[in-house]
């Protein structure tokens, strides 16, 4: 096995379809993308196959700037989340670029987490050594 | 408007006993109930042309009419969204009576959801492909939001903290639900009330949203509704529920649960969208419907239906249930039969049935003067009426 392979992370790995494959890879570079359309140049998330605003298939990645800030939180804590030895903060981040993820905060005490809080993207690793963006006060 | 097609009634409910391990096969309570139903309305299983069921129902229907003797199926659908799917079978169910596809349709929904496939427990792996109707699931898993408590929780936060309402407000609709529980023979929690201090020592399944008792049983069991004509309703062996209207509502970029992406998360936009049509196809309006059968997964979908339908302003639904107008001595009685939290969680059906028992003067929790029942499981409703 590679050594990039190997992870003491207990987090699940990202379920990978044909129409989202592109952000986990992107996720496993460090990088946060989301996709738009190649023609209009519309922004989408959750990802999918065509454009609703022009009907285009063709469609890009784009790289998003990983800043955005907290919508809302909450603490999972019974039955107790697969592969998390605490319960993990799960948050809705409504990013710069206008599009909203369901992602972990990370680095701060739930007392301490305010909506509209700014936060910036880094990335966890996940069992099989994959990785998942998840989002840390900006200091 | 006026409404096309032959006029549809729900003529017939049937349903196993809800417990936590039934001993049987999840097809043998579908079999069950739907023979239930069918003695019910006083029609022989060998008459049934139609079944509607959910995507995520275990049994199918070759396997359910082997074991009612039906001789042949004009009609079948499967509708997807897990309990958005309930009150969706019985408008398609109408529909196609309406429309002449078929004359006597089963909807049902069996499930050993305790003994067998529990929802609650967590879920990490790719059982939520695309298909489910909730295929955004995986965008939730690895982030450890694996239960249905978890998403629905983070879908209802940005609402409860808008308007102010606390955990104790939601409290106070698993406390009434489990009033009428505690009176329904049928009830898993049958004599078995609880106070908002029970309601507030219980754990916290989600904080700071969901404690356990502001969450739905997981349950075995199984219910069935038959549909079938007005005209043909008036000649079986219960006064017919005349199906008033009903409607579907899927918005731009709403889901099932995990409904985060369409912007305002203050408000149910798929519950707003299928009032208007319930409105609109029945010329009704909340003033007219003496009863609701609201989907209650967990407590805080019972508000925001509340105020979709406009049974109050927005914002308003925690004091609409702190003024007691769930009760039968309130405005506006609710889940009635306990709802999924007292009751069971036969996602959703068994609350269809008791708004039939409401319109029938049957409930164990009876309404006075009822002559309207809406059901709703936002993504679809129905207004039930007398015939």
């Amino acid at each position: 096995m590679e050594a990039s392979r190997l992870s003491t992370s207990t987090r699940p790995d990202p379920i990978e379809t044909p129409d989202t494959a592109f952000f986990w890879a992107a996720a496993a570079r460090g990088e946060l993308a989301a996709l738009a359309c190649a023609d209009c140049g519309e922004l989408r998330h959750p990802p999918r196959p065509m454009c609703p605003a022009c009907h285009s298939t063709r469609r890009v990645e784009r790289r998003l700037s990983g800043r955005g800030r907290v919508l809302t939180w909450i603490l999972p804590r019974h039955p107790a989340p697969i592969g998390f030895a605490e319960p993990p903060v799960v948050a809705l981040v409504d990013l710069a670029e206008g599009i909203r993820l369901v992602s972990n905060l990370v680095g701060v005490a739930p007392e301490a987490i305010t909506v509209g809080m700014p936060v910036e993207v880094e990335f966890a690793p996940t069992t099989s050594g994959r990785a998942v963006p998840v989002f840390r006060p900006v200091r | 408007m006026a409404r096309e097609g032959r006029e549809t009634a729900l003529a017939g409910i049937g349903a196993t006993e809800f417990s936590k391990r039934s001993g049987r096969s999840e097809l043998q309570l579908a079999a069950e109930a739907v023979k239930a139903a069918c003695d019910d309305a006083g029609i022989a299983p060998a008459e049934i042309d139609g079944l509607v069921t959910f995507t995520l129902d275990p049994s199918d229907e070759i396997g359910l009419i082997r074991c009612l003797g039906v001789r042949d199926l004009a009609f079948t659908t499967r509708i997807p969204g897990g309990g958005a799917a309930s009150v969706a079978t019985l408008h398609q169910a109408s529909a196609a009576v309406a429309a002449g596809a078929a004359e006597v349709v089963v909807c049902w929904r069996a499930m050993n959801e305790r003994s067998q496939l529990r929802f609650g427990q967590p879920q990490a792996g790719g059982a939520f492909a695309p298909g489910s109707g909730t295929s955004s699931l995986l965008w939730c898993m690895p982030f450890g939001a694996q239960t249905p408590g978890a998403w629905a929780a983070l879908r209802a936060r940005p609402y409860l903290d808008a308007f102010g309402v606390t955990n104790r407000d939601l409290g106070r609709v698993s406390v009434v639900q489990r009033g009428y529980a505690a009176r329904n023979p049928a009830a898993w929690f049958h004599g078995k009330p609880i106070t908002l201090e029970d309601h507030q020592a219980s754990r916290w399944v989600v904080e700071p949203v969901l404690r356990l008792l502001d969450c739905c049983q997981e349950s075995d069991g199984g219910v069935a509704l038959l549909v079938t004509t007005l005209e043909r309703a008036r000649r079986l062996r219960q006064p017919p529920v005349r199906i008033v209207a009903s409607a579907q509502s899927i918005p731009a970029e709403v889901e099932v649960i995990s409904s985060y992406y369409h912007g305002d998360l203050t408000s149910m936009p798929e519950a707003v969208g299928t009032a208007e049509r319930l409105w609109a196809r029945s010329g009704l309006g909340p003033g007219h419907v003496q009863a609701a059968m609201l989907y209650d997964a967990f407590t805080p979908q019972v508000l925001m239906q509340l105020e979709a339908f406009g049974f109050c302003g927005r914002g308003e639904a925690k004091d609409f249930v702190a003024d007691g107008q769930l009760a039968l001595t309130g405005r506006l009685p609710v889940n009635t039969h306990g709802g999924l939290l007292g009751e069971a969680y036969i996602h959703g059906m068994n609350s269809i049935a008791e708004g039939a028992r409401q319109v029938r003067g049957t409930s164990p929790n009876q309404a006075k003067d009822v002559e309207h029942v809406l059901v709703s499981c936002a993504m679809a409703g129905a207004i039930l009426g007398r015939a």
